[in-house]
């Protein structure tokens, strides 16, 4: 075979050799593309794998690990919790809409694939800035995009974040969440046991949109990338929403062994990953594919990225009561081939054998790269930066206004509201607090969400980042009074064949191991995204932490809003001139430096432990995490979201914009009744938590002093309108 | 008393509905499949919101098709109860049963969020619980939901007290800032003639339960429940 046919592919002259050692032949065109779209990053995780065994994966309420389509979570009542995130970072670079859109078509179907009823999305989002129309119009596009999809589908959009910086414009990073439901004795796994049993096709017909989509995920984007759109697939939510019902229908009747969602790499991806872990082969027939276009070929059929489509392996027999099932449901449902017992893919056409393949040279074989790394020279310059010479603020309010309009800290309304968050009717706490709390319909649980991530102190120090990332999702699920139980990752990074990108890949995930491990939420699988880069400059660093987790009682949650008039304040950990990676830095003195907050992961445990047993005993009115903008904005945004404004008087020897900003860790705001705070002071003194009274609810407008002298008082009203009208003016343009 | 939830393909606020007439309500309740032509033994049918049928083409366009809607307008001409949220509404408008159109709203944007109504009309079975003027808390959910119907029905729905609810403020002033779609008249929900079929744009079943952040929709679910008691 001509070279350039397959390294057009994306294989390499030695993963070529590879593939023709592992046949004994020259492998044929069809063959030739299985391999490229199962052996790409995206598909056979071949720079990443070693790292990813960092991660700790075990703790006994996990029941499903990675490997699988989604993470399982035991939560009780023999119920369980299902996640996944996953990026769909390139597509939506180049086609924002359907990019965003097929997003969330992909991640939710991972989750019924397990047997699951899905019930929420969550994103977690990157854009560059706004003053850039390119960047305001690929922000519209994935926004609808998600709100097409989701809402189409009756799935709430409940928790996300967004975040502005130029790194990200021409490379957005649109990572999608989907949680499901699931009583224990339904889980099912994407296996293709049983030799002789057949292998069918459900859902949406294929067409040619989407062939090599994994391919492209796997390679940098650059000026000719546009004309990759037609490897973006297009979404069609409808037949997708058709597919649950008639998915959870078949699992319920119990008819089949397993299923597999056909997102990346089609029917090739699909059919060989769910032989291999069943260590058996299959045999398909792609004439027998249902198919929207004429003529396509072999090759086409097996890469196609169509969406809406599952590959199924139904119990013996089963066949025809499957078939009625979705015929119930006006979808295809066409038995294409069956299990065999030699491991081996035999792809026919018409009966005309087309490719012969071992499923797991395809899965297992994917060649593993160990990338040299290499500490990034702009380190030492950036972390040692000295800020002693900064110049101080005259007016703190006008400080704290321009920081409240930050889009990185302002109001996300205008995103969230084109999201149907309420759909289902389990959203007790929505977008815009510390973390979406659902309820589980018949019992008193609830499930908290949430995502994180920090990109910016990932740039400046990836293993800090990376457990920060960890550290405060964890923080958010704590301060509504749920315990965090297990996370799902998307690790987005760079082109990892560059030894900087791969050091700043390995310590990420370090720093999220260990905070991991502290905080006792093992990873239960995830996604890695690389090659996040246009013309030779990656984006930040960017792990995304989506974390779950139980509140046992749902009516003891907490928010972050203000509620009564002289509760008192109290700030538990402690504020350190830490004012490196900082909001404050950027916005006001548009430096991205320094070295970000230090975290002692001992401390974290204890304030995110005493915090959810506070709430548990009833004792606090308001909770929120100090994370970007620091102590000014925590007290403003809940000071703004509870209508009601506050007293603040803080004793320290820091330099006042370092005291009101600095970025410090492990700190949560409480507001507790009058009558609680002996007891919350007495909680953290006998966790060694350090706290201290800073002041009281009341009025319409936050006044901070400083060991007495007033710095600022600004009206709550004036905070919440440059916060919620930031993101909306900017957009207008 | 009982009720149907037409479940079409597409819907996804039919286990809402459910849910709130089974478990809040205490009221016996069945989902009613599309394909179905029969609706007897029903005493009030519910239309949910959702995409019915992907909504291609135009909302509800494909839905007054549906085999099941034949049945459907037969018993709203023989004075059962139809009530159509979000969805549902589209539905009834283009099945005929109620008159006007939905357009994109005018911000061409898909809003979620809780919009206050003023009750225009407390004399029908979906609404004696409240009372006329008191101004109510609903969220709507939508993306075309920007009601429109010409200067003579509007003048005739008006005569008629067949606007039931409208967008207002929190004081009850209806006013362009309280519009969220453009609907004319800030017409959020209307009733026919007869006063037996109710098509309103926000979704009751989102807030009939405290832990949800709201009531109001239970009030409307416990009107046609008393309604219903008191006709007996």
């Amino acid at each position: 075979m001509e070279p350039e046919v397959y390294r057009n592919m994306g294989l390499t002259d030695e993963e070529y050799e590879k593939i023709k050692e592992i046949l004994g032949r020259e492998p044929n065109y069809v063959e030739v593309g299985m391999f490229s779209v199962m052996w790409s990053e995206h598909c056979g995780y071949k720079n990443s794998r070693p790292v990813l065994k960092l991660f700790p994966t075990d703790a006994p309420w996990v029941l499903q690990g990675p490997g699988e389509n989604a993470g399982i979570i035991d939560i009780g009542d023999g119920q369980a919790v299902v996640f996944k995130i996953e990026s769909h970072n390139h597509p939506s670079a180049i086609e924002p809409f359907q990019g965003s859109a097929t997003g969330v078509g992909g991640i939710v179907r991972d989750i019924f694939t397990m047997g699951a009823r899905p019930i929420a999305l969550l994103d977690s989002l990157r854009f560059g800035t706004l003053d850039d129309p390119r960047t305001r119009y690929i922000m519209n596009g994935v926004v609808e995009g998600i709100s097409f999809y989701g809402n189409c589908l009756g799935l709430p959009t409940v928790a996300g974040e967004v975040y502005f910086d130029r790194s990200y414009a021409g490379n957005p990073l649109v990572n999608a969440m989907a949680v499901g439901l699931i009583n224990q004795k339904d889980i099912r796994r994407g296996t293709a046991s049983g030799v002789g049993n057949s292998v069918m096709v459900i859902g949406a017909k294929t067409g040619r949109d989407g062939i090599h989509g994994a391919t492209f995920a796997s390679e940098e984007l650059s000026e000719d990338s546009e004309e990759r759109r037609p490897s973006v697939q297009v979404g069609d939510p409808f037949r997708e929403k058709l597919l649950i019902e008639a998915s959870l229908e078949i699992i319920k009747e119990d008819l089949i062994i397993g299923m597999q969602d056909m997102g990346a790499a089609g029917l090739t991806s699909s059919s060989c990953e769910m032989a291999s872990r069943a260590n058996t082969g299959m045999e398909i027939d792609v004439a027998l594919v249902p198919r929207r276009e004429e003529g396509m070929t072999p090759y086409e059929v097996m890469l196609s990225e169509s969406q809406e489509r599952m590959l199924v392996v139904p119990k013996k027999g089963s066949e025809e009561k499957v078939r009625a099932i979705c015929e119930r449901w006006g979808l295809d449902a066409v038995t294409i081939g069956k299990v065999t017992a030699d491991g081996i893919m035999r792809i026919k056409d018409n009966g005309e054998l087309v490719a012969e393949v071992p499923a797991k040279a395809l899965t297992d074989e994917c060649p593993v790269y160990e990338r040299e790394r290499l500490r990034p020279a702009y380190l030492n310059e950036l972390q040692e930066k000295d800020f002693s010479s900064l110049a101080e603020p005259k007016d703190y309010g006008a400080v704290l206004l321009e920081l409240l309009a930050s889009p990185n800290l302002a109001s996300k309304e205008w995103i969230y509201r084109q999201y149907d968050y309420m759909v289902r009717t389990d959203t007790v706490a929505g977008p815009g607090g510390d973390a979406a709390i659902l309820r589980v319909k018949g019992t008193k649980k609830g499930l908290g969400l949430t995502t994180d991530g920090n990109g910016r102190y990932c740039y400046l120090d990836p293993e800090l980042g990376g457990a920060i990332a960890v550290a405060e999702a964890a923080r958010n699920l704590s301060c509504t009074g749920v315990k965090p139980l297990g996370i799902t990752n998307c690790l987005n990074f760079g082109n990892p064949e560059k030894p900087e990108v791969a050091w700043q890949f390995y310590q990420a995930v370090i720093g999220m191991s260990k905070a991991c491990k502290a905080l006792q939420t093992p990873v239960t699988g995830g996604n890695v995204s690389f090659y996040n880069e246009i013309k030779e400059k990656a984006v930040y660093p960017t792990p995304v932490v989506g974390m779950v987790g139980l509140i046992k009682d749902i009516e003891k949650r907490c928010s972050l809003a203000f509620q009564n008039e002289n509760d008192v304040l109290i700030l538990l950990g402690e504020t350190l001139p830490e004012i490196g990676g900082s909001e404050y830095l950027e916005v006001i003195h548009h430096q991205v430096a320094g070295k970000p907050p230090q975290l002692d992961l001992e401390k974290e445990v204890a304030v995110q432990e005493m915090t959810r047993q506070a709430i548990a005993e009833g004792l606090v009115t308001a909770a929120h995490d100090c994370a970007e903008g620091g102590l000014a904005i925590t007290l403003a945004e809940s000071a703004i979201a509870g209508k009601l404004g506050a007293r603040v008087n803080l004793d320290s020897s820091l330099r006042p914009d370092y005291l009101l900003f600095s970025e410090s860790q492990s700190r949560i705001l409480l507001a507790v009744p009058p009558a609680a705070k002996e007891k919350v002071l007495n909680m953290a003194k006998e966790k060694g938590v350090p706290v201290a009274v800073i002041g009281h609810c009341s009025g319409d407008s936050l006044e901070v002093c400083i060991n007495g002298d007033k710095v600022f008082d600004v009206d709550v009203e004036e905070m919440e309108k440059k916060w919620r009208e930031s993101i909306p003016a900017l957009m207008a343009g | 008393m009982k009720f149907g939830v037409i479940v079409f393909p597409g819907s996804n606020c039919d286990q809402d509905v459910y849910h709130v007439i089974s478990e809040v309500l205490g009221k016996p309740v069945d989902y009613l499949w599309h394909g179905d032509t029969e609706v007897s033994g029903y005493d009030c049918l519910v239309l949910p919101g959702g995409f019915s049928y992907g909504d291609y083409l135009r909302s509800g366009a494909i839905a007054r098709f549906a085999p099941i809607m034949p049945a459907v307008i037969d018993f709203a001409n023989s004075g059962g109860l139809v009530l159509g949220i979000c969805n549902g509404f589209q539905i009834l408008l283009e099945a005929g049963l109620l008159p006007g159109a939905m357009r994109r709203n005018d911000c061409l944007q898909f809003r979620c969020q809780y919009t206050n109504l003023r009750v225009e009309n407390d004399e029908t079975p979906f609404t004696n619980l409240f009372k006329k003027g008191q101004v109510i808390s609903i969220p709507i959910a939508h993306g075309e939901g920007n009601y429109y119907a010409d200067e003579d029905t509007l003048k005739e729905l008006e005569a008629n007290k067949q606007i039931v609810f409208r967008y207002c403020d929190p004081s009850g002033e209806v006013t362009k800032e309280a519009n969220p779609n453009g609907s004319v008249g800030n017409i959020a929900g209307i009733i026919n003639r007869q006063g037996n079929v109710l098509g309103m744009m926000p979704h009751p079943e989102r807030c009939a339960e405290v832990i949800l952040g709201g009531t109001a929709g239970r009030e409307l679910f416990a009107s046609i429940v008393e309604w219903w008691e008191r006709r007996k």
